[in-house]
Order: C-alpha cells, then sequence, then structure tokens
C-alpha cells in the first residue's frame, strides 16, 4: 500500500510506502509513475493495443516528467517513485482509491486523467479488486448525480443537448419541452446571485456558507436574493438567511435508496415518525409543484423509484421491491438482471479508453513573503462536512470538541508558537482564529485544519479559484500566515 | 474443490473441503455454542464451548468444532452426555469469576454467557475463589468497559487488529491475572483507539458496551430497523434501536458492504435525529425575522414568489441545490421540478465541494 497524503496520517503510518507529496503537486507524481512504467516497458501492452487509444501521445509528453523532475516539485524522493511505480505495474491486481484531495485543485481534471491513464497503462481496469474509485465523501453523492442534479444531464447521465432525451422526458413528464441549454454549476450560481441575475434560490439540504470555497462570497451571494428558500433538518448558516425555512424529515424518519460510492443503490428505512411537523423531502417538493400547478402525486418513494427505472437505463431494473432483499449495483438495465459489480469488463462507455494529456498546473498562490506557509484542509474522523449533523449528538462533539490549527515544530519555532497558542490564520481573502496544535504529522511549511466547525470557518480563508474544466475551486490549498493572537 | 461427506447427529451431509466441524453443523441447522469463533475473525479455539464428539476411522475424541475441519467418513455428535458435561464445566468456571449482576447488566437479553448459561442449567458457581476487582471505565463518551465481566475470549482484540487494523486491545499479564488491555493499561480514551465501537459489536458478554444505547433501553425493548448511514459514501448497513418512537442506539449486523464493522460517525453519531435544534415548523421570515408559520401558508408564499420571479425574470433567474445527502427519490424529484415546474437546468449540490 502507498499512500500520498502531505500528512502522515494513521493510514500513511500503516502503509508501505508514505509519499509526502507537497500540497497540489499530484499530477507530476502521476506522470512520473507513468514515466518510469514506460521507460522501463512495464506497461500492460496487451491491454494498451486492444483496449486503449492515445498511447503513443502519451508516451511522447509523459518524457519530460522524469521521477528526478519530480522529485523537485513534489518532494517525494525519486527512489520511491521508481519503486511505486514497478510495484504498482506488475502487481496482479491494482486499484486507486482517491478523494477530494486529487481534485479540490486547479489542475483537479488533470490529476483524475492522470490517474485513469496509469490504470489504463497497466491494465489495472475492468477485473475485481483493480480498477480507479473516487470514494465519496457524503452518503448519495453518487446517486443525487445519478439522479441528474446537475446542470447538463437529466438522470443516467443523459444529456439535455440531446433532442431525443429532452423529447422522452417531456412526454413522461406531460410538458411541451425541457430547456436545451446547460444550467449554472453551484460556483457559476453564486456569482450570478452576487451580479444580480439570479434572483431566487431553492436550496435542499445543504449549507453553502459553510462548504463553498470563499465562503464570505457565498454569504454575500445569498443575501443579495430576492428570495431564498431552505429546506433542512437544521437552521444551518445557510438557512438563517432564508425568507422561508421548511422543516425536513431525517433519514430515520423516511423511506428511499440510497446509492454508495461503488454504485450500490441500497434501501433506507422509516424507523420513526417525523419530529414535530417535519416532513420527508419528497413530499414537500410535491406539496410545492403543486402549489405551482403542477400534478404531482406519488403514494410512496417506491413509486417514484419506478419512473426513475422508466426513464433511465442504468436504472432500468432497480425497485424497492428488489432492493427490500439485497442492494444493486448499477448498471441493471432489466428486472431480471443481477446489478454490475465491475465496469469497463469488455470495454470502456465511450469504447476505448482514451490516454488524456494531464499537464502540470502549477496552484495559483505561491508561499510568498506576506503568505509563507501553504494551508490544507480536509475532514476529521469524528467530524462530518459542515458540523450540521456531528456537533448535535451528544457524543462525537464531546469527544472532539474544539478545531485547531497543525503546525509542524520547526514551523512553530519560527514563529513563537506552543501547542494550544490561539493563531490567527490570515489569507487574502479573510482570517480565522483557532488554537495551534503543535505535531510533526504535518509538514513543515504546510498547516493543516478541517472545515467541520462552524466556529472556525476555514472556507473564508480558501481560494475561490476553479478548476477550469469541473468548475470544482481549490480548496485544498492556499497560501496564508499565522500569527500568534494575545 | 473436492468435497467431503461426514455424518451429524445421525444426519448425512456433503460439505467443500476445508470446512470446519462448526460449518457443517450450521448447514444442517444445528447450533452448537461458541464463544471465541466469529466467522469474519481467525479462529483461534481457546474457549472450548463448541466442544463435540468426532469420530474418525474408529478413533472418539472431543474436539472443538471451530476449529476441527470435517474429514471424510467422520462420525459427530454435538450433544452427548460428556460433551454436556464439559460445556457445564467450562460454563461454571466461567461463571465463577463473573460478576453475576445481571439484573443491572445492559446487556441482560443479549449475552452469550446468559443465553449457555440458561440453556445446560448452569446456576450457580461450582467453584469459588479469587474475583477481578477492575475498575469500571466510562470516561469516554461511547464506550463503557467493564473488564470484571471479561471471559477472555479474545474477539476484541482480533476485531480491532484483523478488520480495523488498529491493533488497540491485546491479552496482557498471565493466568488469573490475565487482562485484555491497551498498551501500558491506559483508558482508550487516552489510547489509539478510534472509537469505531467494532469491539463492541463482537463482545459476547457486558464487558463492553455501547454507553448510551444500553443505559436508555433494556435490549428486549428495542425494535431494530436495518437501514443505511447518512454519513459517507460507503454505504455501511447499520441497525437503528428504536425504543417508543425513538432512536435509542446503532448497532451493527451484516451490512452488505461493511459487515459488522463501522467507524466511530455510523455507529455512535446518531444523537442528531432528537436534537432539541430540530426544525420542527416551517419558518416564515416577518419584519427580519424567522417566525413559525404553517405548511399552508410556507408553500402558498413559496409558490407564488417562485412564480413571480419565473414571470418577471425568466426562469433561468431561478437556481436550486440539491443535496447529497438526500435519497435517489428526492434528488430525482427535485430536479424534475426544477425542470419541470421551474422551467430551468439550473440545478446542483455541492457534491464538488
Ligand atoms: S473501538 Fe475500535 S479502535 Fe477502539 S478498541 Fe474497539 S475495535 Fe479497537
Ligand atoms: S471484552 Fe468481550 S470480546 Fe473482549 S475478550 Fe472480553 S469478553 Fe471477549
Ligand atoms: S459507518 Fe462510517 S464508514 Fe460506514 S458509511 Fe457510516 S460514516 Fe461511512
Ligand atoms: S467457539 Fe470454538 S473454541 Fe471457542
Amino acid at each position: 500500500m502507498a499512500v500520498v497524503d502531505p500528512r502522515e496520517t494513521q493510514l500513511a503510518s500503516i502503509a508501505q510506502y508514505h509519499l509526502g507529496i507537497k500540497p497540489g503537486t499530484d499530477s507530476v507524481l502521476l506522470n512520473a509513475l507513468a514515466n518510469v512504467i514506460i521507460t522501463e516497458e512495464l506497461w500492460n501492452k496487451d491491454f494498451v493495443n486492444a483496449r486503449t487509444e492515445g498511447f503513443e501521445d502519451l508516451r511522447h509528453w509523459v518524457k519530460d516528467y522524469t521521477p528526478e523532475y519530480a522529485e523537485q516539485i513534489t518532494g517525494i524522493p525519486s527512489d520511491t517513485i521508481y519503486q511505486v511505480a514497478r510495484e504498482y505495474a506488475l502487481a496482479e491486481n491494482a486499484s486507486i482509491l482517491y478523494t477530494m484531495g486529487l481534485t479540490q485543485h486547479l489542475s483537479g481534471t488533470q490529476n483524475v486523467y492522470a490517474v485513469a491513464n496509469l490504470a489504463m497503462l497497466c491494465g489495472h481496469v475492468g477485473k475485481e479488486n483493480s480498477g480507479v474509485n473516487p470514494l465519496r465523501g457524503q452518503n448519495n453523492v453518487q446517486g443525487s448525480c445519478d439522479m441528474g442534479a446537475l446542470p447538463n444531464v437529466v438522470t443516467g447521465y443523459q444529456k439535455v443537448t440531446s433532442k431525443d432525451v429532452r423529447n422522452r422526458f417531456a412526454t413522461a413528464w406531460n410538458i411541451k419541452s425541457l430547456s436545451d441549454q446547460f444550467g449554472l454549476t453551484v460556483g457559476e450560481m453564486m456569482d450570478a446571485a452576487q451580479k444580480g441575475t439570479l434572483k431566487g434560490m431553492y436550496i435542499m439540504g445543504e449549507n453553502p456558507i459553510l462548504s463553498d470555497a470563499d465562503a464570505g462570497h457565498a454569504k454575500a451571494a445569498l443575501e443579495n436574493l430576492d428570495f431564498l428558500v431552505v429546506q433542512d433538518i437544521f437552521l444551518t448558516e445557510t438557512a438563517q438567511l432564508a425568507d422561508v425555512v421548511l422543516p425536513a424529515a431525517s433519514f430515520a424518519e423516511k423511506e428511499g435508496t440510497f446509492t454508495n460510492t461503488e454504485r450500490r443503490v441500497q434501501k433506507i428505512r422509516q424507523a420513526i415518525t417525523p419530529i414535530g411537523n417535519a416532513k420527508a423531502d419528497w413530499e414537500i417538493i410535491c406539496l410545492l409543484a403543486n402549489a405551482m400547478g403542477y400534478e404531482m402525486h406519488y403514494d410512496s418513494p417506491a413509486a417514484i423509484m419506478d419512473e426513475i427505472a422508466a426513464l433511465t437505463p442504468s436504472y432500468g431494473g432497480i425497485s424497492h421491491k428488489r432492493l427490500e432483499i439485497r442492494g444493486l449495483q448499477w448498471p441493471c438495465p432489466s428486472p431480471d438482471h443481477p446489478g454490475t459489480l465491475v465496469l469497463h469488463t469488455e470495454k470502456f462507455a465511450r469504447g476505448k479508453g482514451q490516454f488524456h494529456r494531464a499537464e502540470y498546473i502549477a496552484p495559483s498562490e505561491q508561499p510568498d513573503k506576506d503568505y509563507p506557509l501553504v494551508l490544507n484542509t480536509g475532514r476529521r474522523l469524528y467530524h462530518y462536512h459542515t458540523g450540521t449533523m456531528t456537533m448535535r449528538t451528544g457524543a462525537l462533539e464531546k469527544h472532539y470538541s474544539n478545531e485547531h490549527l497543525e503546525v509542524n515544530p520547526i514551523d512553530a519555532d519560527k514563529y513563537g508558537l506552543e501547542d494550544g497558542s490561539v493563531v490567527k490564520v490570515i489569507s487574502r481573502r479573510g482570517e480565522i482564529q483557532l488554537k495551534a496544535q503543535v505535531s510533526s504529522v504535518t509538514p513543515p511549511g504546510v498547516v493543516f485544519t478541517s472545515f467541520h466547525f462552524p466556529s472556525a470557518p476555514v472556507n473564508k480563508l480558501t481560494s475561490p479559484k476553479r478548476d477550469a474544466i469541473s468548475g470544482i475551486p481549490e480548496l485544498k490549498r492556499c497560501a496564508v500566515r499565522v500569527e500568534k493572537s494575545h | 474443490m473436492s468435497s467431503i461427506d461426514l455424518i451429524i447427529n445421525g444426519q448425512q451431509i456433503t460439505v467443500p473441503e476445508g470446512s470446519t466441524i462448526l460449518e457443517a453443523t450450521e448447514m444442517l441447522g444445528i447450533s452448537i455454542p461458541t464463544l471465541c469463533h466469529h466467522p469474519s475473525l481467525s479462529g483461534v479455539g481457546s474457549c472450548r464451548l463448541c466442544v463435540v464428539e468426532a469420530e474418525t476411522r474408529g478413533r472418539k475424541k472431543i474436539t472443538p468444532a471451530c476449529m476441527e475441519k470435517a474429514k471424510p467418513g467422520m462420525v459427530v455428535e454435538t450433544e452427548t452426555a460428556e460433551v454436556v458435561e464439559h460445556r457445564k464445566t467450562i460454563l461454571e468456571l466461567l461463571l465463577a469469576n463473573h460478576p453475576q449482576d445481571c439484573l443491572t447488566c445492559g446487556s441482560n437479553g443479549d449475552c452469550r454467557l446468559q443465553d449457555y448459561s440458561w440453556q445446560y442449567n448452569v446456576k450457580s458457581p461450582g467453584f469459588t475463589g479469587d474475583r477481578h476487582d477492575y475498575k469500571i471505565e466510562d470516561d469516554n463518551p461511547f464506550i463503557i468497559r467493564d473488564m470484571n465481566k471479561c471471559i477472555l475470549c479474545g474477539r476484541c482484540v482480533r476485531m480491532c487488529s484483523e478488520v480495523q487494523g488498529n491493533s488497540t486491545l491485546d491479552f496482557a499479564h498471565r493466568g488469573f491475572d490475565t487482562k485484555v488491555s491497551t498498551a501500558f493499561d491506559l483508558p482508550l480514551s487516552a489510547s489509539e483507539c478510534v472509537f469505531c465501537g467494532n469491539c463492541v459489536a463482537v463482545c459476547p458478554v457486558g464487558a463492553l458496551q455501547e454507553k448510551k444505547l444500553r443505559r436508555t433501553a433494556r435490549t428486549w425493548e428495542v425494535e431494530k430497523v436495518k437501514t443505511i448511514c447518512p454519513y459517507c459514501g460507503t454505504g455501511c448497513g447499520i441497525e437503528l434501536n428504536v425504543k417508543d418512537n425513538k432512536i435509542v442506539g446503532v448497532t451493527s449486523d451484516d451490512g452488505e458492504v461493511n459487515g459488522q464493522s463501522l467507524c466511530v460517525k455510523g455507529r455512535f453519531g446518531y444523537g442528531f435525529i432528537h436534537h432539541p435544534d430540530r426544525l420542527k415548523n416551517p419558518l416564515i421570515r416577518k419584519n427580519g425575522h424567522l417566525v413559525e408559520a404553517s405548511w399552508q401558508e410556507a408553500v402558498e408564499l413559496i409558490a407564488e414568489k417562485l412564480d413571480d420571479i419565473r414571470n418577471n425574470h425568466g426562469s433561468d433567474s431561478l437556481a436550486v441545490l440539491s443535496s447529497a445527502r438526500c435519497t435517489n427519490e428526492e434528488n430525482y424529484l427535485l430536479q424534475k421540478f426544477t425542470r419541470a415546474v421551474l422551467g430551468t437546468n439550473n440545478i446542483d449540490h455541492c457534491a464538488r465541494l
């Protein structure tokens, strides 16, 4: 096992290799691995010939990414890069797991391409215990993407630009037509709200004020709206800005399905009646649609799933009745289909796998005289997202009640900090205050904290610059300075 | 793989090579008492409660069913007088050093020592001797450890090292003083423990208990509802323990992706459900303040405002954020609402963040 992380996490400490990477330089490392694998002729020739295209290109442009060059940029010894490349290439099966550490950078898309290149190069896809797996931070991220809660696709990633798709949905939904224009991404929504072109927003179960990059911007944007509705289980920081707040039922108070990170659709079951006058989100949406003159009636979430199955090839065979017995991994096109454990066994969605150019794009803020440290952000085991739930459990927040800033002993010395000193962390966008924890988990030059705690809203500091392709902001990294506060 | 024929309690059975006698009996629906054995953990054969009589080629022996492999032509008897005598002795020895406070024990009704004592009619200890007097550890918000009740089956030790990969627990000392302990015998809260509670899930007695759950409900009062953890995308199966329309705890059993394992959030992070901060009524902003309102009032107001904005500024002046924490059905409906009712593709969720 090789763990790539700037910090020496618990997982890193039990791994065979810990690659303590400089934040934001992932594509250099990944390309250097590909470089070794090609130079040493370790790549899977059968797989590459039969299943992929663009290899000659790849061979050409990864030439520059020698392990020696990578060592300079990433800080990882070239010897380690050689070893990891060899072990990955020669392993019988190998998987690459990643999360936001790869995507929340300016070169997030390139990083993901570089991962895919590596896996295809060695033929570590389309078979069991292999492949590339982006681990999902929230329980139903996979499902909300599958369901078309995205500006460019309806369910099952069917594009809104396809006339055929629009027609099918319009008929099923009994409306004249669907818009053929891509909608706004969450970041673009905030920009449009700020500009005043977006007038009204409806937010179900999200707290963008804390989770959005450059949170100050998100707050100002939402305040600029004419009308804001928030539907949630708590009066979150975002709900406090709303004109109308609707009380939603929690997962324990309703029926439905979640799709996990391996595309497994599983049934959730109602255990108790909703708290107070709260209602399940699906019931609320129906109420509202009807109030706006659109007929929307379902007896139960099972009936909604039947409609999803009818409109979505990959969910075609999924029904609550089947899920009662066990979960199903999509694609599951028909009621007698057992679901699909491994994707891409015969071919990729687009036919042949394409090697993409995945050149390194340097992070937007390099440490300088005024902001000499790199702030890396992440999660804590005991908490979840913006803390709405985990700060109210009567247990988790007692055990882990205060957030702190991890500072390496060398930097602590340099800036005169001790364990427990209250510090200000200042970036070009804002400042927050919290206690320092001196720890060698975090390497010199880097400080780390999480985004769970409303009292330390770290996204006030982070950079709103986005990956040009995915629109994902560069949350993982920005330049800061740390001052002892008095 | 070749298979093996054997006879258990007079019944013929064929099992795959490498099966244990215990696995063979399970296939026949015959139950054998076990304490140290757990299907997801390595076998140690230390408690000997599962002993059976097995005869191969005329040679009889008393042997632990969880360790002994089935052999061709083996004849097994699971409840002979001798076997039962063995089990009784083991139970008596365990009870001799076990605080018999079942009346107040949180695991009452969900305890293998209780169950088997009842089954074999072992009443009071046939031996008396020294008893342990360990301090009960309950300084963390998740787990209570009462090592006086520990029967040293070692399941927690193996769970922590083999499944959780944490190796917080191990056996310390010898003989009568043998004890499951953290390094330097520190409390869990001062150890490397990550409070997954997976050791609690496999403890067959009351030595490890979920702190809140076991103080709120008797084991037989709860209804267990199988559902999926609301936190991360792993999608672990959990059981919500319900008493009087309240979630009083989370246990784990046979999740499709996780077996009995959970992390601290899934197992101990349920308290938000009944937190007093939960929204119980719609709120409408009046004179700058959010005040409680009826559903009808709230829904009508939203419909009117959204309608106004759509008519005056066009559909694309509205936008919707859906939630990676809501169900598939709800995400589907919200995008349908956005596209069919509001008439825009301005829908996204915070997955990218
Ligand atoms: S709670 Fe988890 S980490 Fe802690 S001792 Fe038990 S199994 Fe090990
Ligand atoms: S604490 Fe429980 S699981 Fe661990 S050895 Fe003791 S009885 Fe067995
Ligand atoms: S129990 Fe932990 S690992 Fe499992 S789904 Fe819940 S949060 Fe994720
Ligand atoms: S269960 Fe077989 S020896 Fe303990």
